[in-house]
């Protein structure tokens, strides 16, 4: 198990216990986090599960591919820290790891 | 708030609907009625990983159960609603309980097609729809297992594909000249058909089924126009959806291939809406009326039905959008392809990288993405925002995809 922190577009901060090998979208479904949906259940293919990664955390996130690049497009507010947490695996290096939801999923 | 919202139907669009509901501030008694022993799960991957079992049932439910709780939803599950009287407003279960409702919400889904030819009844005979329906399948589910797949669409070549990498004996009988030919053109059936084909499938297109003969031992043997005789341990049949109507006709609601709504979800009874595939709704990007199986139309008509009930006029526009995903290779679908004259196909099909166009009278109609998902959200932009498009620049791989969208 490692410790993610969630932290809502109002503040409000939530750390949740998460599986290694788990994905971190599961994981905010599993724990209720607002702000991610998830609509296509982890396959990459609707961009709704949108999270902007703290810079401390950025590097040591398993580079993003072809799919989730393109797929951000689709999000309202892409930048620099944007990422889809269904396509983030929880790992020992990543505990501690903290992810912002966006002020809405599109 | 003492207003009660019932949901009939616990699949996506009505799970959905109750979240929304609660998101859009709806603080009155919420009440979800499911056919199914289960909450409410997704569907797409039943013929994909769950049916090879390479993923935990507890991973397909769309939401916890302790979210329900917590969100102040009850749940009826394993309960049919057999009667509604629209003027009490008030449903009669199969239990013999009755509720009242102030808003009653029908997201009934479909069930699948069956076949009626002769022997269609044989034990080797499974239908792909419900979790019920691929847990009687899985323990089939095994290398050498000759697997009979029936129709070539998404569900069947779905589960074709699993299959295949799991090392079970494969064929699958369309009836149809190409795979897919209900939803893309002969390019992209083509692109499927010899994938499967590299997989070890055995596909037979223009081939119908004529009957099912039992071979014994649960074997069964399909008998082909053409003269076949294919022997089947397993038969997945994937032969299109019939809208659940019965009930809202029964109750009086208009329906024509579906329940008719219009861009608020409301039918033509008061207080009384639907949602996601049982639904004929009109979809302005395309200017009529249609009937949609998809995970994002059920979960959008759940927003936009929640808004209604909540007074918050949001009236439905999407373009529509789908994926499947076989072997290596993911297709994504955006936009609605229905009389298109002209295809542009960009990339090469045989690099498994590629995308068509379709157009109508130049204008762009929908996209079929195959691993190429700039192009995806390039036609999602061209669509949502009804962009015109260049043809030599579609064919033009050179220029990136997201340079097609020209605002």
């Amino acid at each position: 198990m490692i410790k993610v922190t969630y932290i809502e577009i109002n503040g409000e901060s939530r750390e949740v216990e998460v599986e290694e090998g788990s994905n971190l979208m599961d994981a905010a479904v599993d724990n209720m986090i607002p702000g991610i949906d998830g609509d296509c259940g982890g396959v990459c293919a609707c961009a709704t599960c949108h999270v902007h990664v703290d810079a401390a955390w950025k590097n040591k996130l398993e580079p993003m591919g072809e799919t989730e690049d393109s797929m951000l497009d689709l999000t309202d507010s892409r930048d620099e820290s944007s990422r889809l947490a269904c396509q983030i695996t929880a790992t020992a290096e990543l505990d501690g790891l903290v992810l912002r939801t966006p002020t809405g999923q599109h | 708030m003492n207003e009660t919202a019932i949901i009939i139907g616990g699949g996506q669009a009505g799970a959905q609907t109750v979240v929304s509901l609660r998101r859009e501030g709806f603080s009155g008694r919420i009440v979800l009625i499911g056919d199914e022993p289960d909450l409410p799960y997704q569907r797409p991957p039943l013929s994909k990983a769950y049916l090879a079992g390479e993923m935990p049932k507890e991973r397909l439910f769309i939401k916890p159960a302790a979210f329900y709780e917590k969100i102040n939803v009850e749940c009826l599950l394993g309960e049919t609603v057999v009667s509604i009287d629209t003027t009490a407003q008030q449903i009669s279960l199969e239990s013999g309980l009755k509720q009242s409702y102030d808003h009653l919400i029908f997201a009934t889904g479909g069930r699948v097609r069956r076949l009626n030819c002769s022997g269609a009844n044989h034990p080797a005979v499974h239908y792909l729809r419900t979790l019920g329906d691929v847990e009687a399948m899985q323990s089939k589910f095994a290398v050498g297992t000759r697997l009979a797949v029936v129709g070539g669409g998404y569900i069947g070549l779905e589960t074709a594909a699993i299959a295949a990498k799991h090392g079970l004996d494969v064929t699958v009988l369309e009836a149809q000249p190409t795979l897919l030919a209900r939803v893309a053109c002969p390019e992209v059936g083509g692109f499927f058909q010899s994938i499967h084909q590299q997989a070890g499938v055995s596909i037979h297109c223009d081939t119908l089924l004529e009957s099912i003969e039992d071979e014994g031992a649960n074997v069964a043997a399909l008998i082909t126009n053409k003269g076949q005789r294919v022997l089947a341990d397993m038969v997945v049949v994937g032969i299109g959806l019939l809208p659940n109507v019965e009930l809202a006709e029964s109750a009086g609601i208009a329906c024509d291939n579906g329940i008719t709504v219009d861009e608020y979800c409301r039918t033509s009874v008061a207080n009384i809406y639907a949602v996601g595939d049982c639904t004929n709704h009109p979809n302005p990007f395309y200017q009529r009326r249609m009937r949609l199986e998809s995970v994002h139309n059920a979960i959008e008509q759940g927003k936009t039905v929640a808004a209604s009930i909540c007074e918050k006029d949001k009236p439905y526009a999407q373009v529509p959008w789908f994926w499947s995903d076989q072997y290596d290779v993911k297709l994504q679908t955006v936009g609605i392809n229905m009389g298109y004259d002209q295809t542009v196909v960009r990339g090469e099909p045989d690099s498994r990288s590629f995308a068509v166009f379709y157009l109508k009278e130049g204008r762009l109609l929908a996209v079929d993405t195959i691993n190429s998902p700039a192009e995806f959200v390039a036609g999602k932009n061209i669509l949502t925002k009804g962009l015109d498009v260049s043809i030599e620049r579609l064919k033009d791989v050179t220029i990136a995809a997201k340079e097609l969208v020209e605002e």
